[in-house]
């Protein structure tokens, strides 16, 4: 059955990965694209990074982290049960090319979307330097993918509970300051994450791109709800990105706006807690 | 003198109290009884020519859907009305009859027959009673794929499943309407009557499929190749365009279109304890343009401390929905425009800069024009700003195919013949896509045309 999930696990504590059956976003899916589902009649539409496709079995696979409400109402579907509405592939693909020397960067649930364009980069020939970096070790997701697929790898943990203790950036600046040089770097996770690594690459002139987690309604380019200011102009990240050049995003804007609805998501969540 | 009283007033439709109004999202119009429709239509001169049958893009018989309710023929009303029209409860509701039939009516010994709430009687009386399905002819062997299930599409389907031909409307959001559904706010349209209007054209053989984007999910290219013989275009004009002016992406300022799918398409207004999708309004709220007054009462419904439009020539919408919205206590605000809008140290819009106009006359040409004013600038404190301007066709159907499909530069519409609309070879298009931002009605008749040219397609082909 269409939208059904037939594979489900809990790989750091709150993230889960689901495999869906959706032969068609399978078969156009490229590298960098998401998805829109609504769990329920009354469900949000919520925006997922697509980590995984299949176009022969009809698969697509999700991970997602349950913060809110809409995240936790999708974490409680089981294997056989069916998502609501689907909709995609969304989004251009990223550009995946041969760059040479590619520096990813990864952050919490987003480490899976990294290791995505990390796979793609390295298919065609990129070598590929890894950071992956959690609050904590047990959201650290992706280290035995990511070991076998890097070049070189690096783990950071804020409390150093895992790898290097520190931010990412801190690795990333250490590496530029002896001398290594990357054609590209790659970031996705926070907001504060990338624009901290876009901060670190702008000196030394690195093309550096971000993927941009903007709330999203319809995903087409109608309410303009993702709306961002890129060198000045304003651009839709569910058509013109996700992925944009790191050092033309506005974000202290792109901060500010993702984070416009956190009281209703507050207020959302503790009816949740209650029913 | 009573009997003549009666001749010359409009049957005065009732409405929800303005109390009532600003506590829910219920339909404010609440229909004629059998009784108020009887001594409506009782009203009518039944002209020998009639001129509101001329004034109605559709040219729905008026006079003798008129004359069926007055002998309580509702069915064969019913019937006379969807010859023409596939949508009677919706345009009943929405369409701007004073501008349409109703600016054709000559009765000039009163006020002119209000046609649209007769024709809204009939197709309400009907929906609820469970509309027989006209026999359709044998199947054709033709399949047509129809993009975007807003009134075009629905109309260009309804047309052609009655030829005998296999439809399926594919549609991007997760419920089929388009602007019906993501657009009219429910007091204006209630979601029940587009769904039963919607139900009805699947009875009669037209199959939907939800959350496909044809330019993403499937191409133009993939359709045919699955086997459709023609494809039309009904994707409408539903990206926003902004103003361009500072501020714009501040938090707390909607696009008209994210503000009205959170709450029409989403049902926000009854966020949290349904809905999941939330929508904030706070303070006072500007509404930034002349299609705003959807949005508007809206806001008010929401809880605003005080609506305002700023427009710079005339207000859009009926002129029913209009005197509601004042009732309700929109403020409109008419030759003035925005300049910026100015943000708090969070981000968040505390203040609109707006400029008067005035209207001079243009030396060169003669015609007048709006010039700014520039010691009248005004700020409005408004901590939620909705732009309200036009909207442009989304091209993602039209520009993702290998097909050759021409759009214009400017307004982003698919240039088509005018005579059959077709775009490129078995691609026709019509409705909002073609035409820029039009009204409901236009889009059906566009849809109609549409029909006639691609049956002329499919039988003339091979």
């Amino acid at each position: 059955m269409e939208n059904e999930i037939i594979f489900k696990k809990e790989i750091a504590p709150g993230v889960k990965t689901i495999k869906v059956r959706a032969p068609l976003i399978a078969k156009k899916t490229k590298s960098g694209q998401f998805v829109i589902l609504r769990v329920s009649e009354d469900g949000e539409r919520i925006p997922l990074t697509l980590i995984d496709w299949d176009p022969k079995e009809g698969t697509i696979t999700l991970v997602f982290k349950e913060v809110g409400a809409s995240t936790r109402e999708l974490g409680r579907l089981e294997v056989g049960d069916v998502i609501h509405d689907l909709v995609g592939p969304l989004g251009k693909p990223s550009e995946i090319a041969l760059y040479g020397k590619v520096c990813i960067v990864g952050r919490g649930v987003a480490i899976a979307a990294a290791y995505e364009r990390a796979k793609k980069l390295k298919e065609v020939g990129n070598n590929i330097t890894t950071i992956i970096s959690a609050r904590t070790s047990k959201f650290l997701i992706y280290k035995e993918e990511f070991e076998k697929l890097s070049d070189s790898f690096y783990i950071v943990t804020d409390d150093g509970s895992e790898g290097i203790k520190g931010y990412a950036g801190d690795v990333l600046k250490k590496l530029l300051e002896s001398n290594e040089r990357f054609d590209l770097v790659y970031a996705v996770g926070a907001a504060t994450l990338m624009k901290n690594i876009s901060d670190i690459t702008r000196p030394y002139k690195i093309k550096t791109i971000v993927s941009l987690n903007s709330l999203m309604i319809d995903g087409t380019g109608m309410c303009g709800c993702c709306r961002v200011t890129i060198d000045g102009k304003p651009k839709f990240v569910c058509i013109d990105g996700p992925d944009f050049d790191a050092h033309l995003v506005d974000f202290e804007e792109f901060k500010a706006r993702i984070h416009m609805y956190d009281e209703e998501e507050k207020a959302a969540l503790k009816i949740m807690r209650e029913i | 003198m009573q009997i003549l009283d009666i001749r010359l007033k409009r049957v005065p439709m009732s409405e929800l109290s303005i109390e009532e109004r600003l506590k829910t999202f219920s339909e404010v119009a609440l229909g004629y009884s059998e009784e108020q429709a009887l001594a409506e239509a009782s009203r009518c001169l039944q002209c020998e020519n009639p001129l509101c049958i001329e004034m109605c893009p559709l040219h729905i018989d008026i006079k003798n859907f008129i004359k069926l309710i007055r002998k309580g023929a509702y069915e064969e009303a019913n019937e006379k009305i969807r010859e023409k029209n596939c949508l009677p409860s919706i345009c009943g509701r929405v369409c701007p009859q004073e501008k349409l039939c109703v600016m054709g009516c000559k009765n000039t010994i009163g006020d002119p027959i209000n046609i649209g709430a007769l024709e809204r009687f009939i197709a309400d009386w009907n929906l609820e009673k469970g509309i027989k399905i006209p026999d359709i002819p044998k199947f054709t062997g033709k399949s047509v794929a129809i993009v975007g299930s807003g009134p075009a599409g629905l109309s260009v389907a309804t047309e052609l499943a009655k030829m005998g031909h296999h439809i399926v409307i594919f549609e991007a959001l997760h419920e089929a309407g388009g602007v019906l559904i993501y657009g009219i706010p429910e007091f204006r349209l209630p979601k029940k009557i587009v769904r039963q209007e919607i139900e009805y054209i699947k009875k009669i053989g037209v199959e939907i499929k939800t959350n496909i984007i044809i330019g993403k999910t499937l191409t133009i290219d993939d359709l045919f190749d699955e086997g459709f013989d023609a494809i039309f275009l009904g994707t409408g004009a539903g990206l926003p365009k902004l103003l361009g002016i500072p501020g714009e992406n501040l938090c707390g300022v909607y696009s008209l279109n994210e503000f009205l799918i959170r709450i029409n398409l989403m049902n926000a207004y009854t966020f949290p304890y349904k809905s999941k999708t939330p929508i904030k309004v706070r303070g006072k709220v500007a509404v930034l343009g002349a299609r705003g007054m959807d949005a508007a009462r809206c806001a008010l419904r929401l809880g605003a401390e005080e609506v305002s439009i700023f427009y710079q020539r005339k207000i859009v919408g009926r002129v029913d929905d209009i005197r509601r919205g004042i009732e309700e206590g929109v403020k409109l605000q008419s030759l003035i425009k925005p300049i910026r809008l100015i943000g708090n140290e969070k981000r968040w819009v505390e203040q609109v800069e707006l400029i008067r106009l005035k209207q001079v006359v243009n030396s060169r040409t003669g015609k007048p024009k709006l010039i700014p004013e520039e010691s009248s600038r005004i700020f409005y404190n408004a901590e939620t700003v909705i732009i309200a301007t036009e909207h442009i066709p989304n091209t993602i159907a039209a520009t993702n195919t290998s097909r050759n499909i021409r759009i214009s530069n400017k307004q982003k519409t698919i240039i088509v013949d005018p005579e059959t609309l077709e775009a490129s070879n078995g691609i026709f298009a019509g409705g909002d896509v073609v035409s820029g931002a039009a009204t409901v009605i236009k889009a059906i008749e566009a849809g109609k045309r549409a029909a006639t040219s691609i049956n002329n397609y499919l039988m003339n082909k091979h």
